[in-house]
């Protein structure tokens, strides 16, 4: 059933209010004008004294008595059949205790990485000698590990029953595009690539399992999915859901890669099963870039086209990449803008490579990068700003206030003409957008437990990813409660407790903020029944504050917390707050805009950010700190895309020849311009907290913008990323 | 890694005798670079020989007659050293520029130059290149984005050590304990032995760099791709003796552009008896790319080595701008 109530929305200066639908069983919305003691203030992240200090316990921090460690056996070779497989010597050294096969003789791995045999054993260093005692015979087979080699006529089979290339379909009409192109005052044909981005996490994949009875289990694992690693622990032993637990206390970081136990953590199971002993399998940094995941490749061939007027009027976009040995290639192109005429073709390549899988905004990056700097080249051909262009042809309510800020942040006006420049180093500014769905998870829950001696916790299988999660639960409860944040203990990442979402699409605040509202109001109205009767008030006319019960309107009538739930008799009272589905609201897309300024040397190629000005909007901000550090690493991953990361391929051998940090190359400290984050003030009336998506957004333009403002310093298009010296010369020839 | 027996040495002439009685020793200094070769199994020695309790091969020592930096002189030392930074400022600062404050913290003089090639084919086991007894680099035909640019028809590996080109701006000479006891730095880099950067014997100890007193002005400038923790793509040492504004003697030494660091007497000898100007260098540095011989994907290093060359050159000429 629903009701409706009045509330307040939109962006600061813009808001209005409005009558919206909500259910019955909800609460009331916190509208633009709530007035709320500690939901959007600036708070500490709640474990961040842990963190800081070396006492949070990670997954790779637990060890537990007679524990052993896994190690697995990698494939060398991109492409091999397995002539022979012999374990024997690995299983008669001293201190191993399990020895499992992963394919069988006359089977294939796919890719350099891929997994062979596992091994646990009593130490790591004895896990380690053991995999390599190993006897492994293969029989290379022709691989490919470059789209140009998997898409030629006589190209080997990357993986036998698969095609090398899938996708190709084409919606819109090229002779509309074609008609388009004529009618332009400007056109450009160009190529635009990125590379195969690594994931790299602080803390890499792992798990440690532990057998508690025959039939039971328990899981500590680096995961941003308690509840679906349970799942498939317990659909692949054959496991009842119940006798699985999952834990995740804390966690150090998951872009999309880390939403299963992944092969690691079956084969750890396998062997704890066997051995009768928990064991641990952390995997290093090769690992991590071999055989975890990454972002697809893309080379998109671009034609487009802007009218004299800025109206941006062709987009055909023939792309391709390459998604390793599974997952996809596709990129929501053209991206943000609106074009008049659109065709584009997306084909997925195999190639002897890991594979890919969710990367924080999966295909954004990749789409926007494009995007952005061929409607820079538009503009710097057609003589018009690229500022005006996008606030022309984008009618996104949010950004549209967004390109104010952003422009009025960096000093746009300040920004000069493309290719204007004549000295060694010249500066550049540049702009990109992003877009992210409003995503959550309706049905997502948490339990409060509200102690007699007053003490409250808050309960869930959630995961804290490292994104502030436990923080934002924190804050509004204490807000629901009138207590301190420090008040409220949080119990999360434990499957014991009530389920919440994956952190994957950005939907665990939004998902979770709003449910601890309901169980708070679920546990007040039943301390509230009982308090009214001896405050003189009805139960409606009660409110928290200063952990107190109090009469709204007579502050002279209250009582402690504690004495108000002890009115309950009994030791605990506990309340489950679920989420509904949003409302139909104000706004349904997240925008974000990006600023940056860089200057790029041009004898060198090197280029240097300078600042980057992000513009983001995350509905109702909880914790403000939080929600700033989730933009700056969104910022940072991207600027890292941009201009250092790559995965590059050996085609002789088939190799990643640069599986670590000293050739992949992350940006670090050094390498960071001014971050200035800016949190769009709004109120989008979707559910009782008003919060959304921020997870994602924030790596999505960031590299996008920074080729804008290369383009704007040199005058010359960086038409591949990452934006390295050896680039940034050969466009300064072109 | 494998296990191995560990010998802790605690005077170089014992370092010696531990490596050379054993075929498959190594020497540690700080470990740095050895360990990371011993994870990836690229070696496997049965016996590390530790370096680093040995005191007489630590720290700086400025005379008349030069400067002795021992062997085990972390590079923090050497890059904050008031000796160094105001004598030897090409030595300083190529110090300055490795890796991250970390490493320099504990990276060693002797290692920086003893320090096996970067080249991911040699890091990886499963590439047997010529420096591990195979008979196929890698490299030529495949990514070569990082190799050399000079002297790349064998194994065109770009020598990794930041200090070697400074030193041999100043024509520094190492003390050895072992088959020979001093050496020029400049006769010490080589690939004679393909498996081998060096021309020390197996057990040699390099116990300290001696610097002469120079009247040189030097100055290091490198280029590389990020800021923070990464590789000079290219890098020049120069060092310049000025009679006023005119060159007398100058010293121009590449590094991270040959299997060697690679002195350059042709833009040495385009320099001498000239007046060092702001377009001279400019020269130079174009006369310093000249006879590169780039692979497949490192041609931009070229046009890197003019640059460095050009900015090592105003720095240490004192021209104003960069």
């Amino acid at each position: 059933m629903a009701r409706k109530v009045k509330t307040k929305w939109g962006i600061e200066g813009q808001v209005k209010e409005v009558e919206v639908s909500i259910p019955d069983a909800d609460v009331d919305p916190w509208g633009m004008d709530a007035d709320l003691k500690v939901v959007g203030k600036r708070h500490r992240r709640v474990g961040g004294d842990l963190v800081v200090t070396g006492r949070a316990k990670y997954t790779f921090d637990i060890n537990l008595p007679g524990m052993l460690w896994g190690k697995i056996l990698r494939s060398p070779y991109a492409h091999a059949e397995i002539s022979s497989i012999d374990l024997s010597k690995a299983k008669a050294m001293a201190g191993v205790k399990a020895v499992v096969a992963r394919i069988r003789k006359g089977e294939h791995v796919h890719y350099a990485g891929q997994d062979v045999a596992a091994v646990a054993a009593e130490s790591e260093e004895i896990a380690a000698e053991a995999a390599r005692a190993i006897e492994v015979e293969y029989k290379r087979l022709p691989h490919c590990v470059t789209c140009e080699d998997s898409m030629k006529d006589d190209a080997p089979t990357v993986v036998e029953g698969d095609k090398n290339v899938t996708g190709g379909r084409r919606p819109g009409r090229e002779e509309d595009v074609e008609g388009a192109l004529k009618e332009s005052a400007a056109t450009i044909e160009a190529t635009y690539s990125t590379p195969v981005q690594t994931h790299s996490p602080l803390e890499s994949h792992g798990v440690v399992v532990r057998w508690d009875s025959d039939t039971s289990m328990t899981c500590w694992a680096s995961t941003q999915g308690t509840d679906a690693v349970r799942g498939q622990l317990a659909q692949a032993f054959k496991l009842k859901r119940a006798n699985v637990r999952v834990i995740t206390d804390f966690m150090g970081g998951g872009f999309g890669a880390k939403l299963s136990p992944g092969p690691f953590g079956l084969v750890a199971a396998e062997m704890a099963r066997e051995t009768g002993k928990p064991v641990k399998i952390m995997l290093d940094r090769e690992e991590e870039h071999l055989a975890t995941g990454n972002r697809p490749s893309s080379i998109q061939k671009v034609r487009a086209g802007i009218l004299a007027d800025g109206t941006l009027n062709a987009w055909s976009n023939e792309a391709h990449g390459t998604p390793g040995v599974g997952g996809f290639f596709g990129v929501p192109s053209p991206y943000i803008y609106k074009f008049k005429a659109v065709n584009v073709k997306s084909r997925s390549v195999r190639t002897n490579a890991g594979s890919s899988c969710a990367m924080r905004a999966p295909g954004h990056p990749e789409a926007s990068f494009a995007t952005e700097l061929a409607v820079d080249e538009l503009c710097a051909k057609a003589g018009l700003d690229p500022l005006e262009v996008r606030r022309k042809n984008d009618k996104h309510a949010v950004r549209q206030r967004e390109y104010e800020i952003g422009a009025e942040k960096i000093g746009w006006k300040h920004r000069p003409k493309t290719g204007s420049q004549t000295g060694r180093v010249r500066r550049g500014m540049g702009l990109a957008s992003s877009r992210w769905g409003t995503n959550h998870v309706p049905g997502s829950e948490v339990q409060v437990v509200a102690y007699n001696d007053g003490s409250l916790e808050l309960q869930s299988c959630v995961q804290d990813i490292g994104t502030g999660t436990k923080t934002v639960l924190a804050l509004i409860a204490a807000e629901e409660f009138g207590v301190k944040p420090s008040d409220i203990k949080i119990t999360i990442g434990d499957t014991n407790f009530p389920i919440g979402p994956m952190s994957g699409g950005s939907v665990t605040a939004s998902s979770m903020g709003p449910a601890v509202r309901l169980a708070c109001a679920a546990v007040k109205k039943e301390v509230f029944e009982q308090a009214a009767g001896e405050l003189g008030a009805k139960p409606e006319e009660l409110v928290c504050a200063d952990g107190r019960v109090v009469v709204a309107a007579d502050p002279t009538k209250s009582m402690t917390w504690k004495k108000a739930i002890g009115l309950l008799g009994g030791e605990r009272l506990t309340r489950t707050g679920k989420r509904f589905e949003d409302y139909k609201g104000f706004n349904d897309e997240v925008g974000g805009v990006q600023f940056a300024e860089v200057e790029v040397d041009t004898e060198t190629g090197e280029i240097r950010p300078l600042k980057i000005v992000a513009v983001h909007d995350c509905g109702r901000i909880v914790n403000r700190p939080g929600a700033e550090s989730q933009v700056i690493g969104g910022v940072i991953m991207g600027l890292s895309y941009g201009l250092f990361e790559e995965r590059r391929m050996d085609r002789q051998l088939g190799m990643m020849v640069n599986p670590d940090f000293l050739w992949y190359k992350i940006a670090g400290p050094m390498d960071m311009p001014e971050i200035e984050p800016v949190l769009l003030e709004m109120a989008n009336g979707k559910n009782n907290v008003g919060m959304y998506s921020l997870g994602e957004p924030p790596c999505i333009p960031t590299a996008g913008a920074l080729a804008c403002a290369v383009l704007n310093a040199i005058g010359k298009p960086v038409r591949s990323l990452p934006m390295t010296p050896d680039r940034v010369l050969e466009a300064l020839e072109s | 890694m494998k296990p191995f027996e560990l010998v802790q040495a605690t005077s170089a002439e014992e370092a010696v005798k531990a490596t050379t009685e054993v075929r498959d020793a190594k020497l540690k200094a700080a470990g740095v670079d050895l360990l990371d070769e011993m994870k990836a199994f690229v070696t496997s020695p049965g016996r590390v020989v530790n370096l680093l309790k040995i005191k007489e091969m630590r720290g700086i020592v400025a005379s008349k007659a030069g400067t002795e930096i021992g062997a085990l002189t972390t590079l923090a030392e050497v890059a904050s050293h008031a000796d160094i930074a105001g004598g030897y400022a090409a030595l300083a600062e190529a110090a300055r520029e490795v890796a991250t404050p970390e490493v320099r913290n504990m990276a060693t003089v002797g290692g920086n130059l003893c320090q096996r090639p970067r080249c991911w084919y040699y890091r990886l086991p499963v590439y047997t290149c010529l420096k591990k007894g195979g008979n196929t680099c890698y490299a030529i035909e495949g990514d070569n984005k990082y190799h050399a640019v000079f002297e790349t028809g064998k194994c065109p590996i770009a020598h990794p050590s930041n200090l070697a080109p400074a030193l041999m701006v100043f024509d520094a000479r190492l003390h050895i304990a072992g088959s020979a006891e001093e050496i020029a730095v400049a006769d010490f880099f080589s690939m004679k032995d393909i498996k081998r950067e060096n021309v020390l014997a197996h057990g040699d100890v390099i116990k300290k760099v001696v610097l002469p007193v120079t009247k040189m002005t030097s100055a290091y400038r490198e280029t590389r791709e990020k800021q923070s923790f990464d590789w000079a793509l290219t890098s020049a040492a120069v060092g310049l003796e000025l009679d006023g504004k005119t060159c007398k003697k100058a010293r121009v030494v590449l590094g991270a552009v040959a299997p060697v660091p690679l002195r350059r007497p042709e833009v040495e000898k385009l320099l001498e008896g000239k007046e060092v100007t702001a377009a001279l260098a400019e020269e130079a540095g174009a006369k310093a790319a000249e006879g590169a011989t780039p692979l497949s994907m490192n041609k931009y290093k070229v046009k890197l080595i003019k640059a460095v060359v050009r900015r090592a050159i105003v720095a240490a000429a004192g021209l104003k701008g960069d």
